[in-house]
C-alpha cells in the first residue's frame, strides 16, 4: 500500500519526545516544512516537492539572560490559523512563536519555573478572533489571541481543569456556519477534556483515563482518537464520552497518532518500531464507527517518536525515530 | 524534563561499574582480600549518607562532564588505580550498558526493576559487612519512597530524560555484539517479538462498541511481529523476584570486555560537541560537584605497597594504544579545574580535596597544599 521514499537527512538525531515531528505543507510554494526536536534545538528542513532542494535551519530554545540556552525543548509544532501559520516551540523555560519558516520570532512567553510548556499547540478558530492554546506541565492550558499579522499576541485565557501535565491537544473546525471549533486536550493520567470555544472556552466533557498516560490525541468528525502508553488506541465520541472502538494497536508506548481528514486514514506509531495505517469510517448522524487495519511499516531497531501524514489525503507520511538523523518518508504505491 | 532522574542514573551506572571492576579484579588475579577491600570501599563511598541526600534532591541531570568526574572519583575511592584509557573504557561500557537497559525496558516503570537488580547485586557484594549492608538497605527504602508512588507518565518522562542524556552514543561493545543485541553500526536490536509489557495486550484486535457499551464487532489484524502475553510483574519491594534480566550482571561469565572505537558513527561526534562548550564547567556545576565531593569519604590507603592498578585492556600496550588512538570527539573531557575562573570555588574545592589522599603514585611537590591537590586532580 505504501513504499519507502528517499529519506531527508537532518542535522541532529530526534529526541525521544511524544509527537516529535511536525509537518506544514505550503502548496503555493510547492514545498513542505518539517520540524524535529533534538534536546535544546529544533531542526527544520524545507523540502521542495520536486525533491531537488532542501533548506535547513536550526532554532534554539530561549532563556532570559543567557546567550545560548540549554533548556530542553518539549515540542515544536506548526499551528495553522486562517490567515497565517506559526511555528510554536515549547520548552522548559517558556513558549516561543515564530513565523512558519522559522525566520523571525514573533513572540516569547516566559514561564515561571518549575512549570514547563509541554503538550501541544493547536489552533482555535472562531468567528471573532483567532487564537491558539498551549498546555503546560501543571495541567493548565494557555489560550493566546493571535492577530492576522504582526507580533501583538496576547494571553487571553487560562483553562484549569487537568490536574496532570498536558501531553497533547487537538482541534477541529466542525464546518457548520458558525464554525464552532472543538478542542480536546489530553494529560499524563490519560484524561481527556473536551471543550467548545466561544467568547470563552466551555468544558463539555471529561473522559477519565484510568491512570494510563495518553501521549497523542486527534479530533475528527467529533471523535477523539487517542493513543495510550499501553499501546491501545481508543475512539471516543467527544461530546458524550461514549467509547466507539478500542484497538490493541501496539506492543509498546504509542508516541504519535495522526489523521488525514479528507480520507479518514489514521496513522499510529510507537516505541515498538511499528507504524500502522488504519481507515476510519465515522457517521456522526447514525453514531456508527468502523475501523479497519490497512498497513504496517517496521522501522527496524528504532523507537519511533513522530509520525505525520504529509497531506490531507494521507497520500504520504513521514516518520522520525529516537537517535535517528533522518526523516523517513513513505508514499502510496 | 524530570527532576528525579539523577538517583536512577547514578545507581545504575554505579552498579554497572561494580560488575565490570569485579570482573577485572578476578581476571587480573588480584588477591581476594584486596579485591574485597576495593569493592567495599567503592560501595561505602557510593552509598555515603550525605552524598545520597544531595543526590536524591529534585534537580536537573548533571552534564556529562560532571557525572564522569564523579565516577572518576568513585573508581579511585580505594587502593585501586586506573589509567585514563582504562577509565574511559570503563565509562563507555557503563553508559552503553545502561543505555541498552533503558531502551529495552518494556515499560518505563521497569527502569525501577532494573535499578533493583543492580541494588540486589550490590547487596550481595557486601553481604558479609553489616555496616555497609545497612547503608544499602537504607538506599532501597529511599528508592521505594521516592519512586513507587510515581505514575507511568512520570516514569516515561524519567526515561525520556535518560534517553536525551544517552543520545547519539553508539559505542560498540564486544559482549553486546557477540550476543547479537547490538548491530555493527552500534545501534541496539529492538525485537518485534517476545512478551508484551505488563499492562499491555498483544496487538491484533479491534473492538467496536455500540452506544450502550456492548461490544458488537471484533476484528483481528496482523501485528507484523511475534508477540506473547505479558510475564508476571516483578517485585518493587526490598526483596523479591524482579522478573526482568535487565540490570543483572552480564559479566559473571568471564568474557573479555572490549569496545570498538573504529567505525563509530558520526552521530557520536555531533553529540559530544554539545558538551565541549568553551567554558568547561558552569559555576553552578562546580559548586554542586564540590558539595558532592564533600560527601565522598575516602579511606586512607596506608602505605604505597597496598595500591595496585587495574587495566581494562588485555595488555598494557593495548591500553597505551587505546589512549593515543581514541578519537577526539569521544573524549570525555574530565573537568580541568585550573580552567575555571572562579577563585572562590577553586579554593573551596581545594579544601575538600585536602580530605582525600592518593595512593602515592602522583608526585606533588611540597609547597602550597591547595595547588598540589588541584594538580593531582588534574592528573587523573
Amino acid at each position: 500500500m505504501y513504499h519507502k521514499e528517499k529519506s531527508i537527512q537532518i542535522k541532529n538525531s530526534a529526541s525521544a519526545l511524544y509527537n516529535n515531528l511536525s509537518v506544514l505543507r505550503i502548496a503555493p510554494r510547492r514545498l513542505t516544512h518539517f520540524t524535529v526536536v533534538h534536546a535544546n534545538m529544533v531542526n527544520m528542513v524545507s523540502a521542495s516537492w520536486d525533491g531537488l532542494n532542501y533548506t535547513h535551519r536550526q532554532l534554539q530554545s530561549k532563556e532570559p539572560n543567557v546567550a545560548t540556552s540549554t533548556s530542553l525543548i518539549m515540542q515544536a509544532a506548526f499551528c495553522v490559523l486562517p490567515s497565517r501559520d506559526l511555528l510554536v516551540v515549547t520548552s522548559q523555560k517558556g513558549i516561543q512563536m515564530y513565523e512558519s519558516d522559522g525566520s523571525i520570532m514573533v513572540y516569547w512567553h516566559a514561564l515561571d519555573t518549575p512549570e514547563t510548556a509541554t503538550g501541544s499547540v493547536c489552533p482555535r478558530d472562531i468567528y471573532l478572533s483567532l487564537s491558539h492554546s498551549i498546555g503546560v506541565s501543571s495541567g493548565a492550558i494557555l489560550v493566546f489571541d493571535v492577530p492576522s499579522k504582526g507580533s501583538n499576541i496576547t494571553l487571553s485565557e487560562v483553562l484549569e481543569e487537568h490536574k496532570e501535565s498536558i501531553t497533547d491537544m487537538a482541534s477541529e473546525c466542525s464546518g457548520s456556519q458558525e464554525c464552532i471549533a472543538n478542542l480536546v486536550t489530553a494529560d499524563d493520567g490519560g484524561n481527556l477534556c473536551v471543550w467548545k470555544s466561544g467568547e470563552e472556552f466551555q468544558l463539555l466533557n471529561k473522559i477519565p483515563g484510568f491512570d494510563m498516560s495518553c501521549s497523542s490525541v486527534k479530533l475528527w468528525k467529533g471523535t477523539a482518537v487517542a493513543g495510550y502508553g499501553t499501546g491501545q488506541i481508543r475512539l471516543y465520541e467527544a461530546v458524550t464520552g461514549i467509547l466507539h472502538a478500542e484497538i490493541n494497536a501496539h506492543a509498546r508506548w504509542i508516541y504519535s497518532v495522526d489523521i488525514a481528514p479528507f480520507s479518514g486514514l489514521l496513522l499510529s506509531a510507537a516505541e515498538d518500531s511499528l507504524v500502522r495505517v488504519w481507515h476510519m469510517t465515522i457517521t456522526p448522524e447514525t453514531n456508527s464507527v468502523e475501523v479497519a487495519h490497512l498497513h504496517n511499516e517496521c522501522v527496524t531497531d528504532t523507537q519511533i517518536c513522530g509520525a505525520k501524514f504529509c497531506d490531507g489525503d494521507g497520500y504520504a507520511f513521514a516518520v522520525t525515530g529516537y537517535d535517528l538523523s533522518e526523516i523517513i518518508r513513505y508514499i502510496q504505491s | 524534563m524530570s527532576s528525579r532522574t539523577l538517583p536512577l542514573l547514578f545507581i545504575n551506572l554505579g552498579g554497572e561499574m561494580l560488575y565490570i571492576l569485579d570482573q577485572r579484579l578476578r581476571a587480573q588475579n588480584i588477591p581476594a582480600d584486596k579485591a574485597k577491600k576495593v569493592m567495599n570501599d567503592i560501595i561505602t563511598t557510593m552509598f555515603n549518607k550525605k552524598f545520597l541526600e544531595e543526590l536524591f534532591k529534585p534537580q536537573e541531570l548533571y552534564s556529562k562532564k560532571a557525572l564522569r568526574t564523579v565516577f572518576d572519583r568513585l573508581a579511585h575511592a580505594s587502593i585501586m588505580r586506573l589509567n585514563q584509557a582504562s577509565m574511559d573504557k570503563l565509562y563507555d561500557l557503563m553508559t552503553m550498558a545502561f543505555k541498552y537497559q533503558v531502551l529495552l525496558c518494556p515499560r518505563p516503570k521497569d527502569i525501577l526493576l532494573v535499578s533493583f537488580n543492580h541494588m540486589d547485586a550490590i547487596k550481595d557484594f557486601v553481604k558479609d559487612t553489616p555496616s555497609i549492608l545497612s547503608q544499602v538497605d537504607e538506599t532501597y527504602r529511599q528508592l521505594i519512597e521516592m519512586y513507587t508512588p510515581l505514575s507511568s507518565g512520570e516514569f516515561q518522562l524519567i526515561r525520556q530524560t535518560l534517553l536525551i542524556f544517552f543520545q547519539d552514543m553508539h559505542i560498540r561493545v564486544s559482549i553486546f555484539l557477540k550476543d547479537k543485541v547490538q548491530n555493527s553500526n552500534g545501534r541496539f536490536v529492538l525485537p518485534t517479538s517476545g512478551p508484551v509489557p505488563h499492562g499491555t495486550q498483544v496487538p491484533g484486535l479491534i473492538r467496536i462498541f455500540s452506544c450502550t457499551g456492548e461490544e458488537f464487532t471484533r476484528l483481528k489484524f496482523n501485528n507484523g511481529g511475534n508477540y506473547t502475553t505479558a510475564l508476571r510483574e516483578g517485585s518493587f519491594d526490598i526483596f523479591g523476584d524482579r522478573v526482568t534480566k535487565l540490570g543483572t550482571n552480564m559479566y559473571s561469565v568471564s568474557r573479555p570486555v572490549e569496545t570498538h572505537m573504529s567505525g563509530t558513527s558520526k552521530n557520536s561526534a555531533q553529540h559530544t560537541k554539545v558538551s565541549a562548550a568553551p567554558n568547561p564547567l558552569a559555576k553552578e556545576e562546580l559548586n554542586l560537584l564540590a558539595r558532592l565531593m564533600g560527601g565522598l569519604e575516602v579511606q586512607k590507603p596506608g602505605n604505597a605497597d597496598t595500591g595496585f592498578r587495574i587495566n581494562l585492556f588485555a595488555t598494557d600496550e593495548e591500553e597505551e594504544e587505546a589512549l593515543i588512538s581514541r578519537p577526539d570527539e569521544l573524549s570525555y573531557g574530565v573537568i580541568n579545574i585550573q580552567a575555571t575562573k572562579d577563585q572562590q570555588a577553586n579554593a573551596e574545592l581545594a579544601k575538600i580535596m585536602g580530605e582525600f589522599t592518593e595512593s602515592g603514585d602522583q608526585s606533588p611537590s611540597v609547597s602550597n597544599k591547595g595547588d598540589d591537590l588541584l594538580a593531582m586532580m588534574d592528573g587523573l
